[in-house]
């Protein structure tokens, strides 16, 4: 839920902060211990069985969609329905939508659909309307993706989100700089 | 990270002195620091998990690409290193074994492993989606290492060895962390990365203060005051802390910012 002014008149904008369920996600590549896996269906599911609580998928989303339940301390996000879905059914969310605000269906449909919506509302008057559906960024790519009015920033989506493992090499050579040099102190110290 | 830096950082010592033919004091202290360090890192970590049993659950894979997953990985192996060179060298051990290879290859590996330890924690925090820390994703592993060289040196040290090797390798690791917080804030003059104002920023601060600029005028005075060099230990041990946890404080400050933009 976000606050805009439009106009010179407040304005609510609505947005489900639901997981995007990366091409390249951030959190399962993070996970320790293999409980984060795509499923069948294209979605990441964190397995509760499997998941030990350490909350480096939380730190490497970069969506900020997972969080750790206060109790027990495991992972815990949206799972795209995975019960739901193995048995034939929509994801609740978009099942329960009254007003179709949340459509579930082939990407592909979906992004055109978008585009159509998009266009109406353009030609509406609507300019500031935009679809959210970042496909040259390194998570290459989303299985949720949002249109919006106003800046995305708004509505907490990055303009270009990066896959943290895009760093790791960067910060292994400077890793393996940096033990270089400390064994380098230490043998030299003697 | 703390803990575990530092006993890797205490590992490397131990197994350059050996290898060097230092006083066998300094090895046998210099190992026994590494080894505790090496229980309680896994004790810190489990208390985070909340159950033991998750603990073996980090080891049910092995994956490159998970930073969280090496450190687990090496954290056991480090463990089992420390505690082989500690066994090793007791009287029983060599009178068991009959011959010092085996502890030769248990200090090279605690060597190997003490080095991932002392710099995989910049990795963990770097390749991150945390703003602040992923902008400093090449400085933070040096930044660590350097801390954490600084602190297993104050901790040998201050455990009762007054070798001048530990005061070279304390001195070169304030140096490197004064350089480090000189270069820090030009950058964040320049505007050139991110790290929020707050408490976390403050606390960085500090701790590289007392872990560099402080740590190196108590290392310089030891000539004329001797005390000054188990203050600089203290100032090295203390101001690590301050600044690891100053770090996880800017990374809570920088997730916070980010969502509520």
């Amino acid at each position: 839920l976000w606050k805009a002014v439009r106009g010179g008149q407040p304005s609510w904008d609505f947005s489900s902060d639901v997981c995007k369920h990366c091409e390249h996600a951030g959190c399962l590549e993070a996970c320790p211990t293999g409980a984060i896996v795509r499923t069948e269906f294209g979605g990441v599911f964190i397995q509760p069985d499997i998941c030990n609580g350490c909350g480096y998928c939380v730190v490497s989303c970069p969506f900020g969609v997972v969080d750790r339940r206060p109790d027990d301390g495991r992972a815990f996000k949206c799972t795209f329905c995975y019960d739901r879905q193995k048995v034939g059914l929509a994801p609740a969310c978009a099942t329960a939508c009254p007003t179709q605000s949340i459509q579930f269906g082939d990407l592909e449909e979906l992004r055109a659909q978008a585009a159509r919506r998009a266009a109406t509302l353009h030609a509406r008057g609507m300019d500031d309307v935009i679809v959210y559906d970042p496909r040259e960024s390194s998570v290459g790519g989303i299985h949720a993706i949002f249109l919006v009015r106003g800046r995305l920033d708004d509505f907490g989506l990055p303009a270009n989100p990066v896959m943290p493992t895009t760093l790791l090499a960067r910060a292994w050579t400077s890793a393996g700089l940096a033990a270089i040099v400390l064994l380098g102190v230490v043998v030299f110290a003697f | 990270l703390f803990a575990g830096g530092a006993a890797g950082a205490a590992a490397v010592i131990a197994g350059a002195a050996h290898f060097a033919h230092a006083d066998p004091g300094l090895v046998l202290t210099a190992r026994i620091v590494a080894a505790i360090g090496a229980v309680v890192s896994p004790v810190l970590l489990v208390s985070d998990l909340g159950r033991p049993q998750r603990f073996l659950y980090m080891l049910r894979v092995f994956k490159p690409q998970s930073t969280m997953s090496v450190g687990a990985w090496t954290l056991v192996v480090f463990t089992f290193a420390t505690f082989a060179a500690l066994a090793l060298a007791t009287p029983i051990g060599r009178a068991l074994t009959g011959s010092t290879a085996l502890t030769a290859a248990a200090d090279i590996l605690g060597i190997f492993t003490g080095l991932v330890l002392a710099t995989y924690t910049g990795v963990l925090l770097g390749a991150t989606a945390i703003p602040v820390w992923a902008a400093n994703a090449s400085y933070l592993p040096l930044h660590f290492a350097a801390s954490s060289l600084g602190a297993a040196a104050g901790m040998i040290e201050l455990a009762g060895r007054a070798d001048t090797a530990l005061h070279r390798i304390g001195l070169a690791a304030a140096l490197m962390e004064t350089v480090a917080l000189a270069v820090m804030e030009i950058d964040w003059r320049g505007g050139h990365q991110t790290l929020p104002s707050g408490v976390g920023r403050q606390m960085i601060r500090f701790g590289h203060l007392f872990t560099g600029l402080l740590a190196l005028v108590l290392r310089l005075a030891t000539a004329r005051w001797p005390a000054a060099r188990a203050l600089a230990g203290v100032a090295a041990i203390g101001g690590s802390l301050v600044n690891r946890m100053g770090w996880m404080a800017s990374g809570r400050a920088s997730a916070l910012q980010d969502r509520s933009q």
